[in-house]
């Protein structure tokens, strides 16, 4: 079989195992929490392409997160208030609807929102920055500060944002009651199937030849320079579509989880994604998808027996896997199967540089 | 007409160090340029100019009627100025192929990179096919030797179709095999391309050029051919007496 039907079917299983087994084998509150894991994944995705493939350490992307879950929201807010204003205004003392929120009252604007808000921020950082030949730590440490800030921001405005509790308690999503077992199996589905569609959009996207371009970008900059190309630009663009993917994730983790505040998309759930995507192993899409399901999963199990350990856990996990396999689980999944592979069917070993003959 | 690539008055300042002091320079279409000098002479700089990535203190680099100063890099490439580096650097996670269409790919309008790449385009083959490493055109180029490298970038250059090409010491570190392939590969390169070559090794001077700059301490020493230039005393004292005692 070639890698690439291998891969196709690889996929298979895996859409057959999420859309067909876990909804059959999974009472509804674990599927909701399966979809959890899925809204990470949709975001790590976005690291994975950012970090992964382009080089670019984002340690903010809980700011695009939140930009789609809070523009989600805003919407559930306005429709539950129904004409009135949104709960936590009335408790906050605000008479008048901000004029931010009024679009968002329109299912349409607030949808469009959620992927074109992080796509807008993102690229105007981008331009910013990149130009600059910012990267690195430096950009890193930039993007932390700028999720730092956010919390902030959000935190601050009491009135406009539902502060340090963020926006919750929604009654009604797009006519379905959110406690029922049928909302929660339907808001797994419409999850698991959009990360489905973006997993295979950038896998598209890294084998494309934008995709090479992107590679290139990330082992030698300033090389790319010289074959004509701006890397300003590529990076701009793909640091967008992660912006865009963590905005998705964002908006579907309301309807799945029921809350949108400021602790979740702070610099540690950020960091916590960028660590999920290490350890599943950067440099494969499969790989930051997979780490970010395990590890929240993980997370959840842990924290159930014994919550303050986690993340000292999680810590020393990625300090070893950093270290020793940084590559990570796909890395070694790898190792493991070429290692077997040879073992079977002795084939001379790539020639290294020095054997190459010249 | 005017020539290809006309420098003028050209200095570059690092921190108070002159490595160019009033440098002319003109390259004609179709030629082959020699550009010698001990090490230290500023024959990179002097190419890390035209091409963008040093700025001039003063003196103008025109290229085709264009003026220069001030563009980016990749602007410059655009306007078809290739080059290499001292240092090959190619994408060692891209097989041999994937380098050259990449280089072949700058003019491809931002959407159609989008798509995937199928099969090798004749500009491609026809550069893997001049660098002679068809055999390795599906390996990643992380396995290539370092003479390997150095000609996957020459392909690279060959593949972005420049108007001049400028390469920076394309033979170091070279064995006497891989000179003698890149100097004939230079020699075929040069029928089609305008080309100025950073060289240091003497014999190679000797046998492939003919146009020779000699660059000294920031300044153009002499300039002629290989015949007149070797027997210049000056570039005896500076250049060749020195290569002699440090061959001996
Ligand atoms: N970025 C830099 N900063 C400071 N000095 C530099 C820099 N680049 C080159 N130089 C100095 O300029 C001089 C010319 O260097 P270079 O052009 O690399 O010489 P060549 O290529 O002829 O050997 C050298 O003395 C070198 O030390
Ligand atoms: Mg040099």
């Amino acid at each position: 079989m070639s890698a690439r039907l291998r891969g196709y079917a690889l996929f298979a299983g895996v859409a057959a195992l999420f859309l067909v087994v876990a909804p059959l084998a999974l009472p509804a509150f674990r599927l909701d929490e399966l979809a959890k894991y899925l809204c990470f994944a949709i975001a790590a995705l976005g690291i994975g392409l950012a970090w992964g493939q382009g080089g670019m350490l984002t340690l903010g992307q809980g700011v695009f997160f939140g930009l789609g879950g809070y523009a989600m929201g805003m919407y559930l807010k306005l429709h539950d208030a129904g004409g009135d204003l949104p709960d936590f205004m009335v408790w906050s003392g605000v008479d008048k609807l901000p004029a931010l929120w009024k679009p968002f009252g329109n299912p349409v604007f607030a949808l469009a929102a959620v992927v074109v808000v992080p796509v807008v921020i993102a690229t105007l950082l981008g331009v910013l920055v990149f130009r600059q030949r910012v990267r690195g730590a430096y950009f890193a440490i930039l993007t932390q500060a700028l999720a730092a800030a956010f919390v902030i921001l959000l935190v601050g405005q009491q009135g406009l944002t539902g502060g340090t509790n963020g926006l919750t308690n929604f009654y009604d999503f797009f006519g379905q009651d959110p406690e029922a077992d049928s909302t929660q199996r339907t808001t797994y589905f419409v999850t698991a199937i959009v990360l489905g569609v973006l997993y295979l959009l950038a896998r598209q996207l890294v084998k494309s030849r934008f995709g090479r371009l992107l590679v290139a970008v990330r082992d030698g900059e300033d090389r790319v320079r010289f074959l004509g190309y701006n890397p300003a630009t590529v990076k701009t663009i793909t640091f967008a579509i992660s912006a865009g993917m963590a905005g998705i994730a964002g908006a579907l983790f309301v309807p799945v989880v029921g809350i949108i505040s400021p602790s979740l998309l702070d610099v540690v759930p950020s960091l916590e994604l960028v660590v999920a995507v290490a350890i599943g192993g950067r440099y494969t899409l499969a790989g930051a998808v997979l780490g970010a399901v395990a590890m929240n999963y993980a997370k959840t199990s842990f924290s159930e027996q014994w919550a303050d350990g986690w993340l000292y856990l999680e810590g020393a996990l990625f300090i070893g896997v950093m270290t020793l396999a940084p590559r990570g689980a796909v890395g070694v999944y790898e190792q493991v199967r070429d290692a077997i592979a040879r073992r079977r069917k002795p084939v001379p070993a790539p020639p290294t540089a020095s054997e190459v003959p010249a | 007409m005017s020539a290809l690539l006309e420098i003028r008055g050209l200095e570059v300042v690092f921190d108070g160090f002159r490595a160019l002091g009033g440098v002319d320079l003109t390259v004609e279409q179709g030629e082959l340029r020699f550009l010698i000098g001990p090490n230290g002479a500023g024959k990179t700089t002097l190419i890390d100019v035209v091409t963008g990535l040093t700025r001039p203190a003063s003196g103008t680099v025109r290229f085709a009627g264009t003026e220069l100063g001030g563009l980016r890099e990749h602007k410059i490439v655009r306007l078809g100025i290739g080059r290499t580096f001292q240092t090959s650097v190619v994408f060692e996670e891209l097989t041999v192929v994937e380098n050259l269409d990449l280089a072949a790919g700058f003019r491809r309008p931002l959407p159609t990179l989008l798509r995937q790449r199928r099969g090798v385009s004749d500009t491609v083959a026809a550069a893997l096919d001049t660098i002679g490493l068809g055999d390795l055109a599906d390996r990643p180029a992380g396995v290539l030797s370092h003479g390997q490298r150095q000609w996957l970038e020459i392909g690279m250059l060959i593949a972005q179709k420049p108007r001049l090409l400028l390469l920076d010491e394309p033979v170091a570190g070279m064995s006497r095999d891989e000179r003698d392939r890149t100097g004939e590969l230079l020699t075929e390169i040069a029928r089609d391309h305008t080309v100025v070559v950073v060289e240091h090794d003497m014999e190679f001077l000797r046998r492939y050029a003919s146009q020779v700059t000699v660059l000294h301490e920031g300044k153009v020493l002499v300039e002629g051919d290989v015949a007149t230039v070797q027997a210049d005393p000056r570039v005896q004292e500076v250049y060749l007496g020195r290569t002699k005692k440090e061959a001996a």
